[in-house]
Formats: C-alpha cells, structure tokens, sequence
C-alpha cells in the first residue's frame, strides 16, 4: 500500500479528528448532566446575582484592575529606567525589587499591605488604596522587564538621530524612544493588564465593604447562600466578558502597529513608492 | 575663509582596537569635504567624533570655536548647529514627516508651532518632497525617507552638516534623488563633511578628498588629484577596487 506524501498527511489529520471527536463523545457521555444542570446551571440562583454581580463585582473589578496597572505601569517604567543607568546603585536597586516582587505571590503582597503595613507603619489605607499598591507593586515588576525589552528593541540610530538634533538624553529618551518601545509591547502590556484583572480576585483577603466587592468575593459570598455552584459560573463568565475583548485588542494592536514599525535598517529593504 | 572644523591629533580606540590614531584637519565655512577609504579605516569613526557621537580618547574636536572635547562643555548646545545624516536615515518611526521635522525645533530651539511648521514646508520643498508633509516614514522609499532625513536636519539652521554613507542603504536607482540634493546643499555653500562611496559625487562636488586608512589620512588634497592622480599606492589600489570592482580576484593579496 504504497500512498503518496498527500495522501498519508490526510490519512494522519483524518486519524487525528477521529480521535478528538470520540474523546468529546466519551467525555460527553460520561457527564452526568443532570448534576452538571443542578450544579451549575439553575437559572434562579444565577437570576439572584443580578444587577450587583454587574454593577458592583465587574465594577469593582475592572476599577481595580485598572488602578493596579495604572501604578504598575508608571512604577515599572522607573523601574526599567532604573534597570538601565549607568549608575550601580540604581540597577541594584531595581533588580532586587524585581526579583522580590515577581517571586513571591501575590496573595503575600495582598497581606502585607492589607495589614502587616498598617500595623508597622500606623495608617490606614483604604480598600482601592491598598489594591492600587499591591497590585501595582506586583505588576511593576513584571511590567519593568516588559517596559526594558521595549526600550532596548528600539533601534540605536534613533537616540543618535535625536542626540544629533540636540536633544538632551532624557528628552530623546521620553520623546523618541519610549513611545516606540511601548507601541512594541503593546500585546504584552495587555496580557498584563489580564493577569492584573484576575489577581484583583485577592481583594477577598481584605475583608472589604460591601460595595468594594469585586467578582469572585460576590461569587464566593453567593455561593454561601446558594444551594449550588451557579454563582462560581456567572462569575467565571464575567471575567471572560472583561479578558476575552482585551485579547482581542491586543491582536488587533499588533497587527496594526506589526506594519508600522518601519525605517529600522531591516525593513529599509522595502521600497513603498507612492 | 574662516575655518569652521578644527580637529588635531584625533585619536579614538575601542577597548585594545585603534580606529583613529592621529587625525589632524581643518575645514573652512562653506567648504565639502569628502571622506573615502576601505571599510575599517575609521572615516565612519572620524566623522561620529565631530559631534561627539563617539567620545574620542584624545586629542581636540573644535566646531565654530566650541571645543566639543572640552569636558565642561554644553554638547546639546553644540549639537543643534551640527546636522547628522544616518547611513540607516534614522527617521522617527512613530512620528509623521511632518512631526519628525518639528520635534527637535520645538522641544530643542523652542520655536513655536507655525513657525517650525513654516521651516519645515521650506526644507521639505527644499529636498523635493512637499507633498509627502503627512506621510508616515514607512510608506517612503528609502530615498524619500533619507531626504526627508536631510531636511530635518536643515530644519535646525545648522552650520555643518555631516553625512555618513548618505546613499549606502539605498537602492541604486535611488541614490541618485539624495545626491542631488546634496550637491544643491553644496551648491548653496554649506559646510559639508561626507563619508561615501560615490567618486562621481566626490569627484565633482567635493573642494576637497581625504583618503583614510587604517586610522590616519594618508592621501588628501583636490578631488582631481586624490582620485584623478593618487600619489599613494593604497589610495591607488582602494581606487582601483571600488571603479572597476569585477578586475579583481577574490584572493586579491592588497585588500
């Protein structure tokens, strides 16, 4: 049975598809749903939820995931900056911050700033405060090493054209250099902020008010009085309403800013004549 | 003339590597001054030293009576009259012509909106491309992009304007769009230091050639006789090589 080199990859893929659909047919008959429905679906328990799981928990959620980043971005730029001086002190510094916070897990940060800072230190933050600095803290760090791989991917001959235009190192570096570097990463910047939005979820070892729940504490508190799992499913689901449009941002960003990233010595090659 | 470039006993090394061991040269206001030689001979090196883009490890740089080598001095100050021409161009990616030509004169010489814009339609007109004011780099060719890169830097007003392999990056049939501008630049009487491969440009527009190898000027004078005339063999040699490139074999025992 001698078949061509066509054939056989279509043998292999047929083989493949075969497989994946009996695994779903296993797996699908394998599930008791009915307690699959019971447990997760009722239509009452989750009817329960509404409007506060929208209003309060995604609310909450995507403010604090955007304060979060909004500190992470700014301190992590610093931080990079820092990572690349000339000056010994400063790259330390920043390096041991990074390599403190982006190893040791968030929910330790959460409980050093929710109480071991307000003991040691005698002030009080409130709920947005303490997220805004935990979640900063820890994304600053990740955001750091991003933000440097951005700066230094930005090509050399365009801090020399800015210098020999008289621009003072500081100047070419916030004019020309970091907004090119962060239309470069963009995408990881976004995956980021996802990351972000999901550590918000340790809001729940604050103890907060109310109304400063976020998604997964209205989850967890509905759960209690729920006789099912429904409440863990809407709330999974609003934070894929929140993370599935920021990927899909991310690619669109990439896709648009992949073609503009031009006049590096690499693409000079390409003539566009208009 | 008054003499506007003033450099002696130039040296440049990285690490262990001598590239530039004892350049001396004067250049007067309104003088082009082309620079030839084999790749490695440190005219690329020379040039960058002008305007400090390489801290040279001895000797004086003086432009327009500044010396850029003295420690204390405002080297942005004197950066802004000493245009830079990219072999790469080096055009802001981010920015649109239009932008790329305004940033420095705003941010750096502080001239307001209208009037930056004002200088930058003038040299836009200047290298023939007025009508490419709101394209984005990417969408010029590599000619277009590098004279928009040289009117960018003519938008500063300088006194001196330095071009380093201006024309290498390009293609061929476009090589010849920047040389005119430059010979035009010339023509108007701007003090020009050019680092090139083009004899023909060299030949006709420069006042004066200076052949380096190795770290040191070993030829100089008159376009006509440092390319007409060589008195050195390894001018003649180099010469030889970048005419009539297909006369040499690969195992050629002088390159």
């Amino acid at each position: 049975m001698a078949l061509s080199k066509r054939r056989r990859a279509q043998v292999v893929r047929g083989v493949q598809y075969g497989v994946l659909v009996v695994a779903a047919v296993a797996l699908a008959l394998a599930v008791d749903w009915q307690q699959v429905r019971h447990a997760f679906l009722d239509a009452d328990a989750a009817g329960r939820l509404f409007p506060g799981i929208i209003l309060t928990g995604l609310k909450n959620t995507l403010v604090y995931a955007a304060l979060g980043f909004a500190v992470g971005l700014g301190l992590g730029l610093v931080l990079a900056l820092m990572r690349m001086s000339s000056v010994g002190p400063y790259r330390w510094l920043a390096t041991a911050y990074i390599e403190f916070f982006r190893g040791v897990p968030a929910l330790l940060v959460f409980i050093a700033f929710g109480f071991g800072v307000p003991l040691a230190f005698q002030i009080r933050f409130d709920t947005y405060s303490t997220v805004a600095l935990s979640l900063g803290l820890v994304g600053a760090a990740y955001m750091a090493e991003t933000i440097r791989a951005g700066i230094q991917a930005v090509p050399k001959g365009q801090v020399e054209a800015a210098r020999s235009l008289g621009m003072p190192a500081g100047m070419a570096m916030f004019t020309i250099v970091i907004p090119q570097a962060f239309r470069i990463i963009l995408p990881p910047l976004t995956n980021e902020l996802i990351l972000l939005t999901k550590d918000s979820s340790l809001v729940y070892l604050l103890g907060v008010a109310r109304d400063e729940y976020e998604l997964t504490k209205i989850g967890r508190e509905a759960l209690n009085v729920s006789p099912n799992l429904t409440p863990i499913l809407v709330a999974g689901l609003c934070y894929l309403i929140i993370t599935i449009p920021l990927s899909q941002l991310s690619r669109y960003l990439e896709r648009r800013t992949g073609g503009r990233r031009i006049s590096s010595p690499e693409s000079t090659g390409l003539e566009v004549k208009a | 003339m008054s003499v506007l470039v003033e450099i002696s006993g130039l040296r440049k090394a990285f690490g262990p590597l001598q590239v530039l061991r004892g350049i001396d040269l004067t250049v007067s206001r309104g003088e082009v001054v082309c620079v030839i030689g084999p790749s490695g001979s440190g005219k690329s090196t020379l040039l960058r030293c002008v305007n400090l883009l390489e801290e040279p490890t001895g000797g004086r740089v003086v432009v327009d009576g500044v010396e850029l080598t003295d420690p204390d001095v405002d080297i942005d100050a004197a950066r802004r009259r000493i245009g830079m021409v990219f072999q790469q161009f080096n055009l802001f990616s981010h920015l649109s012509v239009l932008d790329n030509l305004t940033i420095a004169q705003r941010k750096v010489l502080r001239r307001g909106r209208a009037e930056a814009e004002r200088v930058a339609r003038e040299n836009l007109a200047r290298v023939g491309l007025a009508e490419k004011i709101d394209a984005m780099p990417g969408q010029l060719s590599g000619g277009q992009q590098q004279r928009v890169a040289i009117a960018r830097s003519l938008s500063m007003a300088p006194e001196l304007m330095l071009f380093d392999e201006p024309t290498s990056a390009l293609d061929p049939e476009l090589v010849g769009d920047v040389l005119g501008v430059m010979r035009q630049l010339a023509d108007e009487g701007m003090t020009m230091m050019v680092v090139t491969h083009e004899m023909q440009f060299a030949r006709e527009v420069a006042d004066r050639v200076l052949f380096m190898d190795g770290g040191v000027v070993v030829e100089e004078g008159p376009a006509d006789e440092v390319i007409g005339e060589p008195r050195h063999e390894r001018t003649r040699t180099f010469l030889s090589r970048v005419l009539d490139p297909t006369h040499h074999g690969p195992g050629d025992p002088t390159s």
